[in-house]
């Protein structure tokens, strides 16, 4: 019996060490170095709690939470809706439903930095140009170009390689709907539309959740189809807050505020997700 | 049971919707085999000649088989490492999630999940930086150990439904807790590990940040990372651009056409445990 315990200990202890030495302990250093003045080089002191009012006065990391939290919510919600619209038509009894799922998966397993730059050229070049040749004016600009429109831009690029993945989850919570249930429905004279509020979106509403919950979570941690689309511009207009850490943090000389920035995001996000698992408790309950 | 009607006006609407997912990837492809004069014309149309001269050219500029190589190493032992340890350190915690100790060690491991990896950004890369792992060993080294937060989580639920009883079994016949997780339980993970696999590949050959931020040496670029690198010296020049991003989605694309019913038949039994 001791055998067996020390083997579980050696089984776990390397990679818990590992774990806390590469992800915790880094964590540790960013809480403290929040509460200093450091810019990543030099001398540094500690200044308490001032980096944390000066984030909440700092226009640019207003306007990053903003543009974040737009982006996040607007996307996730369109996401959700068009992977489940995708699914719930390849669960339906349709031909070339192999190649059709397939070709549905396809955008996530590209990498999104090039998906940026594909769709970054769609947005500068070939939109506006085919715009000018069937003669619609008012789609013949660069969107990204705009500070009011160019999240636009960036929500549409996401939305297309997002669908993918969420798509997948939905179908694999539509396969679990028992035919059976359908099919006593259908005889009791419902139409589809009750069918699938009735019948359907209960069943798969645990898979609802969680895809909202992924969701919001990776889009707001945003990055890469920032700097594949938008840079952040036009000014400041795209910039989310994991750019604005990167940039501020390594090109800006401001290592202790963007940790102290970098807190906060973390507090919303667990805040957030503490949030969304009281709604999935909630609903767990009901059922 | 008897064969339903094909549904054939939801068939229709599927196969237009695909052309909003081909779209981008005929344009790519056909931009790629683009001269720059052409670019002038409407961008819709098919290329005049295929000039497969800008693929070579963009192989040249971005020392592609270079970064191809980083990605393809990086990506494989990635890959390979996580399954055997992140699986064997999930059955440790999984037989024992009735022990105070290996319950807290889930939960440290499931919470982790929650951070934002910006906030560990800033230290990590000094800390890499001056324990010289700020090259390709680091790279794969820190993948390994941050998809433990998520593979425990999948893993755990996974291995607790194996019954025990197929351990005793193999107690009996004198084998220790290595012999029987490697000989036992290993085996059983199967579907579990193709999924992990599968969803660590994409990770390890697409992600951008990480070795965006972790390495210095321009020579351990991996593929995404060189497009970032060369995309503002192909600012004037779409067309080797577009040749350069089509080799480097490439060999993903073409694994996925091999083996997609077996990708997507894998990630969606994970989805559903």
């Amino acid at each position: 019996m001791k055998s067996k315990q020390r083997a579980y200990l050696l089984m776990t202890i390397p990679a818990v060490a590992l774990f806390f030495l590469f992800h915790t302990f880094p964590l540790l250093q960013g809480v403290f170095y929040s509460f200093t003045n450091w810019r990543g080089y030099g001398d540094w002191e500690f200044v308490g709690l001032s980096n944390y009012f000066n984030v909440f006065q700092d226009m640019r990391a207003w306007s990053a939470y903003g543009f974040t939290f737009q982006f996040a919510i607007v996307s996730t919600l369109l996401v959700n809706l068009f992977s489940l619209l995708v699914a719930l038509g390849l669960n339906a009894n349709i031909k070339f439903q192999k190649t059709l799922r397939a070709i549905y998966f396809l955008p996530n397993i590209l990498s999104i930095l090039i998906v940026g730059f594909i769709f970054q050229f769609i947005f500068t070049l070939f939109l506006p140009q085919l715009a000018t040749l069937i003669g619609v004016e008012a789609l013949s600009t660069n969107i990204l170009g705009s500070p009011d429109h160019a999240w636009i831009g960036v929500v549409i690029m996401a939305v297309w390689q997002a669908v993918a993945f969420n798509t997948i989850l939905y179908l694999a919570g539509l396969q679990t709907v028992p035919a059976e249930v359908f099919e006593a429905a259908s005889i009791d004279g419902a139409n589809p539309w009750q069918r699938f509020w009735k019948i359907t979106f209960p069943i798969i509403a645990p898979f609802f959740t969680i895809n909202m919950v992924l969701a919001l979570k990776t889009f707001l941690m945003v990055f890469d189809h920032i700097i594949a689309l938008t840079g952040g511009g036009p000014g400041y207009s795209t910039e989310s807050i994991s750019v604005l850490i990167y940039r501020g943090g390594f090109e800006g000389g401001q290592f202790g505020y963007q940790s102290a920035n970098a807190v906060i995001y973390f507090i919303v996000i667990v805040a957030l997700s503490i949030f969304q698992l009281r709604v999935l408790q909630k609903r767990e309950v009901q059922q | 049971m008897k064969r339903k009607k094909t549904n054939w006006l939801i068939t229709t609407l599927l196969i237009f919707g695909t052309l909003l997912i081909l779209f981008p990837l005929y344009l790519t492809i056909t931009i790629a085999l683009k001269t720059p004069q052409e670019m002038g014309e409407p961008l819709l149309s098919l290329p005049n000649e295929w000039r497969f001269q800008n693929f070579l050219d963009a192989i040249e500029l971005t020392n592609f088989y270079n970064a191809f190589l980083n990605s393809f190493i990086v990506t494989a032992c990635v890959v390979i490492l996580t399954v055997l340890t992140n699986s064997l350190v999930s059955y440790a915690i999984a037989r024992n999630m009735h022990k105070g100790f290996y319950k807290a060690l889930f939960y440290y491991f499931v919470s982790a999940m929650f951070v934002p990896f910006p906030i560990i950004m800033l230290p990590l890369v000094r800390q890499t930086a001056v324990w010289n792992m700020d090259n390709l060993v680091g790279l794969i080294f820190l993948y390994i150990v941050f998809q433990l937060s998520f593979n425990v989580f999948i893993y755990v639920g996974y291995i607790k439904s194996i019954p025990i009883e197929l351990e005793e079994a193999a107690v009996m016949d004198g084998g220790n807790s290595w012999s029987i997780f490697w000989k036992v339980i290993f085996p059983l993970l199967g579907p579990m590990n193709a999924t992990v696999a599968i969803l660590t590949a994409l990770y390890a050959w697409n992600d951008f940040m990480l070795p965006l931020v972790i390495l210095t040496d321009p020579s351990d670029a991996t593929l995404p990372l060189t497009q970032y690198i060369f995309q503002s010296e192909f600012s004037t020049n779409y067309n080797l651009a577009f040749a350069s991003y089509l080799l480097a989605m490439l060999p993903m694309i073409i694994v996925y056409v091999i083996a997609q019913r077996w990708i997507i038949g894998n990630v969606t039994r994970g989805a559903v445990k």
